[in-house]
């Protein structure tokens, strides 16, 4: 069985300027997008309430649900705790990050601006309206208590996030630069900034809420894009080695071709699995799966008409691949 | 093939036989129990056993059965029956009364022959099982406040020692502020400090005041760090204490960061009752009292001397007492309740450290049929809203719960009366027992995830497991056949070797940890899928099976090997700078790279050169 003809020989590179200018304009929408649209963060990120009420008598799920969608509350999250009467309700914050109180101001010390769990005036109010929505439908729902998860928390989090992007990008970059060649590890650093982009630009699209989950996801596209790109530089470099001629576009050409069935195959059993996730795994991996398979798509598409042809217009050529010989000075002098 | 080393056939049976046995805990399920355990002084026995049973049977409770542990009871419930535990639990905490605390547990069902090699079950995280989840700040500017005034006070000991008077002590914004008659004594004392804490404090000319010249005294910054450092360390301790009183089982108390403080509480449902003993900063203090001023006339005017301060007890009644501390909650190392001997109050036995035994001696020697009181004071969190604006403090109530005149000279071991009740009196000694924190923490972030929600979390995240793995492994196997077959046995065992390394290291298995390993599954066929590629392009360019097999593997493995490097760079920069979740995630990620490299490639060769090695073959199935 095969999933694609592998004496295929499709000239990937002839698309390089139209690929690469697509490309471009996604990146440069998605950017837009994430900073005009926003980010739709999670409680991870946002902080955000938690609402516990009990209801006097035994209630479904499901009506509590309903009930709180009724009120306007749709994109409340409700779990049950403490028995099949009691039930946790979280709300994201409404407020717009920046009205929160400065909390990394220099001096400002850490007890006084930090949250506790406590009667905030936005918990309370959220809490009461959540309440008219429960009893709306049953009179016999009371609030247990109401809470908080600060904002900086979430704050941290983000920072600590684009370090870890960023991190990830000038690692392997690194490890690009020693293994290959500035020109590999170039290309790639610019692959992951646009595969993170792309995706991170579809969160702000569509709205859907990013949260840890959906962090480790984008992550983990940026980790399953570079193997695809890996694989075809591998290719590039023991082609440019073998080959006599080596014109850099054939020999380009000809690794995206040889590599297809690896690219396509993998693709489809990583998708498979996160697949798996998203269908089966519940709320809390739904998004993880998602993004995951929205992010192999990227990712394959960017092996093959952004990577490469960014490595062909930094001039990628036969010489600065051949393997370094030892400098022999013997070998040097003749000629 | 027959140039397969031998001795990597033998490495891979030997670790799969290893990731098999270790992996085999997974296998037995949690089982939901209640742990039943007396608070101080109640005794667990076969009587309470036989109460415990009768209490289950009495509200129809079906449970597996009540095993006597030393200081505890374990109520087994039928495995799977989340609800009924949780019932279960609440029948007990009621029909055993307040003399018990109940904690929901999750049981091993591990057989003991195999946790003696130490090969146990993965803990389940708290989105797993359920249970409660504390972020908690420590107030380390309140620490830095205790420290300075106690530097403040041993430089005034320090003037009086060496008779140099007109000088005056005080805290100031920039640090300690020491005013002095003249610039002779400045540098007397200046050097006198040095000297005795030179390594502690930092000792500068400050600016005339009046026409006095000043010393500004700061502690030194590395000595900021190592009482911060201290200080969490501390606060981590004392938290691991309280929460072993609560009787949880399997509790996480770790550091995070520099101030900061995480507190997981499995099957934990009851927060009010976790919080208050987590949250609750209490401490004592003996102060002497200050008999020199009229404690109702002090509390009409507020007028009380410089040295003394207005303390109210639990009636209302106003108390004067020194300011300065004879001893405190964090020289204390033992506290017990019990009666009094003679009036069979309830008391609370005391013993403290050298250091305070010391004091305490001092103190004592001089002050005999003088009073001395007990100040309680407890620290809850607070927030009003100023300006629109939230402004958080600490409430903190101070009250006086004991005055007692001083009988005798004492130093390590003494009494303290007064309190309303024996219940009182043993959540007193709990709470001093535990040690006091050494800085007050706030929750600032609190996550209580029920027992249901976590049972519903764990089924999924299973199902998305095997429903995942078996679609990769139809897949590869139609896909390259019999090479498919083999590299799914590559795949079953990285998932084994997978499972076994986190259980031996005990890794806490979270709902991001099976997206973890959901994900290395379908990523680990990368290897295979590169190696049988290799091998279909050389059979194509007209290689013998058996060199084409050879030029896959040693082909495929730069590749293979470039691959999962970068692939790992971008999972430890997830553990690196990933907190909580993203962590349990990148962790499982990690393992499961390293794991895959060596099943899909180690593991299938090995299993090719046994098939191929020792026959001519005309054909590969590949």
């Amino acid at each position: 069985m095969e999933l694609f003809n592998p004496n295929a020989n499709i000239d990937f590179m002839r698309w390089r300027k139209v690929s690469l200018a697509i490309s471009v304009i996604l990146m440069v929408v998605s950017a837009a997008l994430i900073f005009v649209r926003g980010l739709n963060y999670g409680l991870d990120f946002t902080g955000g309430t938690l609402v516990e009420v009990k209801y006097e008598r035994a209630v479904d799920v499901a009506d509590v649900r309903s009930a709180l969608a009724d009120g306007g509350f749709g994109n409340a999250i409700v779990q049950t705790y403490g028995g099949t009467n009691e039930f946790a309700i979280r709300l994201a914050n409404e407020e717009h990050e920046a009205e929160a109180p400065a909390a990394a101001e220099g001096e400002t010390p850490a007890s006084e601006a930090e949250t506790g769990i406590h009667n905030d005036a936005t918990a309370d109010k959220l809490a009461v309206n959540v309440l008219k929505a429960l009893q709306a439908k049953r009179d016999d729902a009371k609030v247990l208590r109401s809470s908080f998860v600060g904002p900086q928390i979430g704050e941290e989090l983000r920072t600590d996030g684009l370090v870890a992007v960023i991190f990830v990008i000038a690692g392997i970059s690194i490890y690009l630069w020693i293994r290959f060649e500035w020109r590999f590890a170039v290309s790639a650093v610019a692959s992951e900034a646009h595969d993170a982009l792309l995706t991170m630009g579809i969160f702000a699209l569509t709205g859907r809420e990013f949260d840890l989950p959906a962090l480790a996801a984008v992550l983990s596209v940026v980790g399953y894009s570079i193997n695809d790109k890996i694989v075809v530089f591998d290719r590039v470099r023991e082609i440019f080695r073998s080959s006599r001629k080596g014109e850099p576009i054939e020999v380009l050409n000809r690794s995206i071709n040889s590599t297809m069935s690896r690219t396509i195959m993998t693709g489809v059993t990583t998708a498979l699995a996160v697949g798996a996730l998203y269908v089966f795994g519940g709320a809390a991996l739904e998004s993880f799966g998602l993004i995951m398979l929205i992010g192999i798509v990227i990712g394959i598409l960017s092996s093959i008409f952004f990577a490469n042809p960014i490595l062909l217009a930094l001039g990628v050529s036969k010489q600065d691949l051949m393997p370094v010989t030892k400098d022999d000075p013997e070998l040097e002098r003749r000629p | 093939m027959n140039d397969y080393p031998r001795w990597k056939h033998a490495l891979v049976v030997l670790v799969t036989v290893l990731g098999l046995i270790y992996a085999l805990p997974t296998l037995y399920p949690k089982q939901p129990a209640v742990q039943v355990i007396g608070n101080s002084g109640t005794v667990i026995d076969e009587a309470t056993r036989e109460r415990a049973m009768a209490e289950l049977q009495k509200r129809n409770i079906p449970f597996e059965s009540v095993e006597l542990k030393t200081d505890a009871l374990l109520v087994l419930f039928p495995i799977g029956s989340t609800d009924t535990q949780l019932n279960g639990a609440a029948a007990l905490r009621e029909g055993l009364g307040e003399n018990y605390t109940t904690a929901p547990n999750l049981a091993s069902t591990v057989p003991a022959w195999l946790r003696a090699i130490g090969a146990d079950s993965m803990p389940l995280g708290l989105d797993l099982q359920g249970g409660v989840h504390f972020l908690m700040e420590v107030d380390q500017k309140s620490v830095r406040d205790t420290q300075e005034q106690r530097y403040v006070d041993d430089i005034r000991g320090l003037l009086r020692d060496r008779n140099i008077r007109n000088t005056n002590v005080s805290r100031g914004a920039q640090g300690i502020v020491v005013q002095t008659p003249n610039t002779a004594d400045r540098d007397t004392i200046a050097a006198a400090i040095n000297k005795d804490y030179t390594t502690d404090l930092l000792v500068v000319n400050g600016p005339l005041v009046g026409d006095q010249p000043t010393l500004l005294v700061t502690m030194r910054p590395e000595r900021v760090r190592v009482i911060a450092d201290n200080t969490i360390k501390q606060n981590v301790g004392t938290l691991r204490n309280r929460i072993n009183a609560l009787g949880v089982a399997e509790p996480i108390i770790v550091q995070q960061g520099d101030s900061r403080i995480v507190v997981e509480l499995p099957g934990v449902q009851d927060t009010a009752e976790a919080k208050r003993i987590l949250g609750a900063t209490a401490t004592l203090e003996y102060r002497a009292v200050d008999q020199s001023t009229n404690p109702q006339e002090a509390a009409r005017t507020g007028q009380v001397p410089g040295d003394s301060r207005l303390y109210r007890d639990k009636n209302g009644n106003p108390l004067v007492l020194k300011k300065k501390v004879i001893v405190k909650g964090d020289e204390l190392i033992d506290a017990s309740s019990q009666a009094e001997q003679q009036t069979g109050e309830p008391a609370v036995s005391v013993t403290l450290n050298e250091a305070g035994a010391r004091k305490m001696l001092d103190f004592t020697m001089a002050n005999v049929g003088k009073p001395m009181a007990v100040v309680y004071i407890e620290r809850t969190p607070e927030v009003r809203i100023v300006d629109g604006k939230e402004e958080r403090t600490a409430k903190i109530t101070e009250t006086v719960i004991n005055e007692a005149t001083i009988r005798g000279v004492f130093s390590k071991n003494f009494q303290t009366t007064g309190l309303e009740s024996m219940k009182v009196a043993s959540e007193l000694a709990l709470l001093l027992k535990s040690g006091s924190l050494a800085a007050p923490v706030d929750i600032v972030e609190e996550r209580v995830i029920g027992a249901s929600l976590g049972a519903d979390n764990i089924e999924k995240g299973i199902n998305s497991v095997i429903i995942g793995l078996l679609a990769v492994v139809v897949f590869v196997g139609l896909y390259y056949k019999l090479f498919g077959l083999i590299a799914d046995l590559a795949l079953l065992m990285n998932l084994v070797l997978l499972v076994a390394i986190l259980s031996i290291f005990q890794a806490t298995l979270t709902l991001p940890g099976i997206a973890g390993i959901v994900l290395t599954l379908g990523m680990a066929i990368d290897a295979n899928v590169l190696i049988c590629e290799r091998i279909r392009e050389e059979i194509r360019n007209g290689a013998t099976p058996l060199a084409a097999i050879r030029a896959g593997y040693e082909k495929a493995w730069a590749t293979i090997l470039d691959a999962n490097v970068t692939h790992l760079i971008a999972a430890i920069g997830l553990i690196t700078f990933g907190s909580g979740p993203i962590r349990g995630f990148a962790i499982t990620l990690t393992i499961g790279i390293i794991t895959s490299m060596f099943t899909s490639v180690t593991g299938t060769h090995s299993i090719i050169s046994l098939i191929f090695g020792r026959s001519k073959v005309k054909a590969l199935s590949v």
